[in-house]
């Protein structure tokens, strides 16, 4: 069987790798020889070495967005995570119609980024006006608190079902064995339930931390960056640069962001995982 | 399980295979076009005329039209294509700076000769590189029927003075009429164009006009203050409350004009369709007028009259699809289907020889206007120095109409002014 299995290595790894080849490692090769050149379409690019990066880097808007995407993934990822895992623990205690909640959460999570992000802005500009505060083209700190409203409502969902999941998988035998020995509710919480969930900790503070870094369209949608591009994140900075700006040298300064943006994602979720994957135990 | 395996493998060769082939096929010894086209209202219109030419002289026509406030991002990927479009567009000499590479030199081009006037042209050194193929007018649109209704005439209507006249007094009587007298000047993304953009134009306009130049590297903000009279009596005189403005949408101030809420609608001759129509407004209704703002000799101004559409022949086509295309181009603008198409299917005045009458009623007023021996104010945001910058202008447009105090205005202007200067220096360096 292995040596069968052996045989068709390629047969199986092969169409997948290809096409991961094809769809994700020549394109991002392509976008890294992009990133230090100027261009104005892909197929005619001029080198121009390192110049673009350090005009990314001296980019004052860059730099802004960079610090608000920060100020918003620590927010966003610390609601998320644990108001999902309340819910997670609310709706694993066998209560009545607990289903029909769990279906109710998740739903938001159906629904795109930009239909969101249009259904939100009317509904706070709504609760804005009758508070007769500024709209949200006009008013930072609802940009601010709009957005992560926003991603809570959409992430909270899902992350809850990967909570839940984890949960009903720690076995009964576990929660017995704690209760004869005297744990009390709050006990077996933070000493048996939170260890036995740490993988799924691991899974979903990397999704949302992720998703933080990267959100596109909710931010486009929601305030597109108003006022003053206070509230331009990573990702919309990005486009901005890459495609409102007259002149073929923004091009190259917009790849030159994108592949910064790109190592900043990659390092930051590699540190997560290996921080958190360390604190998870086997039962 | 080899054999099924082999199969397998078969089928995806022959699908790679069958791919390859329809790429293939674009290479014919007639040569082709790839028209990508700006206006999504036109895209049925040009694909009934693509087809025709097709039927006709066996040539064939791609129109390929890009989504909506795409147009720079689908044209930077079909650019980058093995069969890239033959003809596209851009919106002016800032638009050009970002495709100049690709513009085919058409001074020789017989198309190029049938232009009625050569300032509809755009150059890059000595070549022509891009010519407008539709010349369009916006305004002040009012509801004749409402003002009259108001007690006004549209004979009063001569000047800023006479604008603000009628327009205060219709509101002082909003309750007692029913209707305001401007629709609101939404500062949504989908309508702020028309007072960052449109109406932004007229101050530059009478600057480049007294100081004699088409464009510049530093605009001095002569008439920001007429500028702030006029977008106070735009947004003082509206359905909506100022500070409301920042969200609402071009579809929302449309269909308030629309609902006989709004005397007055500023916007150009591509909504007549909008407009007119079953359940909507009849001719007889509209009307539409000059955006006076108080500079310059006001009885004798004009619509402003002018261009964003201008087509471009890639330079880096197939020699073949490039006669193909200057062909096509040659036959819509001279032929009678061509014209009459361009006429009465889209709605457009074309800057050639042989130019159709349109049935648009803005487009005829512009004739009639020019005719009356006004001068049409010409279309000078096609040099603003980048989109930064109309957003810039923009949010600070928002934020003073919210709150009007004269240090909101400081940052209106610190961003027409401060952000031209920093911007055209952005665009132009290297």
């Amino acid at each position: 069987m292995e040596k069968a299995l052996k045989k068709y290595t390629w047969v199986f790894i092969g169409p997948t790798l290809l096409a991961f080849i094809i769809g994700f490692i020549l394109p991002f090769l392509q976008g890294l020889y992009l990133s230090m050149s100027q261009f104005t379409t892909v197929k005619n690019a001029t080198f121009v070495g390192f110049s673009n990066f350090i005009r990314a880097i001296e980019d004052a808007e860059f730099l802004n967005s960079f610090q608000f995407t920060i100020a918003f993934a620590i927010a966003a990822v610390l609601l998320i995570n644990v108001i999902a895992f309340i819910f997670a623990l609310l709706l694993t205690r066998k209560l009545k119609g607990t289903n029909i909640f769990r279906t109710i959460f998740f739903m938001p999570n159906l629904i795109g980024g930009i239909v969101l992000g249009y259904i939100w802005q009317i509904l706070i500009n709504g609760v804005l006006a009758l508070v007769s505060e500024p709209l949200l083209a006009l008013n930072a700190n609802a940009g601010y608190w709009g957005l992560i409203l926003l991603t809570c409502w959409q992430q909270i969902g899902y992350m809850m079902i990967i909570y839940i999941a984890g949960l009903s998988n720690i076995s009964e035998d576990i929660l017995e064995a704690a209760m004869i020995d005297g744990a009390k509710g709050m006990q077996i919480l933070w000493k048996v339930k939170i260890p036995m969930l740490m993988s799924s900790f691991t899974v979903c503070i990397f999704l949302t931390l992720t998703n933080a870094f990267k959100l596109y369209d909710q931010n486009l949608a929601l305030t597109a960056g108003d006022p003053n591009k206070f509230t331009e994140m990573l990702a919309l900075n990005i486009t901005n640069t890459f495609y409102s700006r007259a002149g073929a040298q923004w091009k190259g300064i917009g790849q030159a962001k994108a592949v910064l943006f790109c190592i900043l994602v990659v390092v930051i979720a590699m540190t997560q995982l290996r921080a958190t994957r360390r604190k998870e135990v086997q039962s | 399980m080899k054999k099924i395996l082999s199969l397998l493998f078969a089928f995806t060769a022959a699908i790679g295979m069958s791919g390859c082939g329809a790429e293939g096929e674009t290479l014919q010894e007639t040569g082709s076009v790839y028209y990508l086209n700006f206006k999504p209202e036109q895209d049925e219109a040009w694909q009934e005329l693509a087809e025709d030419y097709t039927e006709k002289t066996g040539i064939p026509v791609t129109i390929v039209t890009a989504a909506s406030g795409n147009y720079e991002t689908t044209l930077m990927s079909e650019m980058g294509k093995s069969s890239a479009p033959t003809l596209f567009q851009v919106n002016g000499p800032i638009g050009l700076a970002n495709w100049k590479d690709y513009a085919y030199d058409l001074s020789d081009s017989e198309f190029y000769g049938e232009l009625t006037n050569e300032s509809f042209a755009l150059e890059n050194g000595d070549e022509v590189a891009a010519v407008a193929y539709v010349v369009e007018s916006y305004g002040i649109i009012a509801n004749q029927t409402l003002l009259e209704a108001a007690g006004h005439s549209l004979d009063e209507i001569q000047s800023f003075e006479d604008l603000k006249q009628v327009s205060e007094d219709i509101t002082a009587r909003k309750d007692e009429l029913g209707f305001a007298a401007f629709s609101s000047a939404g500062m949504d993304g989908s309508s702020d164009w028309r007072f960052k953009t449109h109406l932004a134009n007229l101050p530059i306009y009478f600057e480049y006009q007294d100081e004699n130049i088409q464009s510049t590297e530093k605009i001095q903000g002569t008439y920001l203050n007429e500028y702030r009279n006029i977008w106070d009596l735009y947004i003082n005189n509206s359905t909506t409350e100022a500070s409301m403005l920042a969200a609402k949408t071009g579809d929302d101030s449309r269909n308030e004009f629309l609902a006989s809420e709004a005397v007055f609608f500023q916007n150009g001759s591509w909504e007549y369709g909008n407009l007119t129509g079953e359940g909507k407004f009849s001719d007889e209704d509209l009307v539409m007028i000059p955006i006076y703002i108080g500079v310059g000799d006001e009885a004798n101004q004009g619509l402003n009259t002018g261009t964003e559409n201008y087509w471009v022949v890639n330079k880096e086509a197939d020699e073949k699809d490039i006669e193909a295309t200057l062909d096509f181009m040659y036959w819509c603008v001279s032929s009678e289907e061509g014209t009459e198409a361009l006429a009465n299917e889209m709605g457009f005045v074309i800057p050639f020889e042989n130019a159709q009458k349109s049935n648009n009623l803005f487009v005829q007023q512009d004739v009639a206007y020019t005719a009356e021996g006004k001068t049409p104010v010409s279309w000078n945001f096609t040099t603003m120095p980048s989109e930064e910058w109309k957003n810039g202008v923009g949010q600070a447009l928002t934020a003073y109409a919210a709150d009007q105090s004269d240090e909101n205005w400081q940052k209106v202007e610190d961003a027409f002014i401060n952000g031209w200067a920093s911007e055209y220096a952005l665009v132009n360096q290297n």
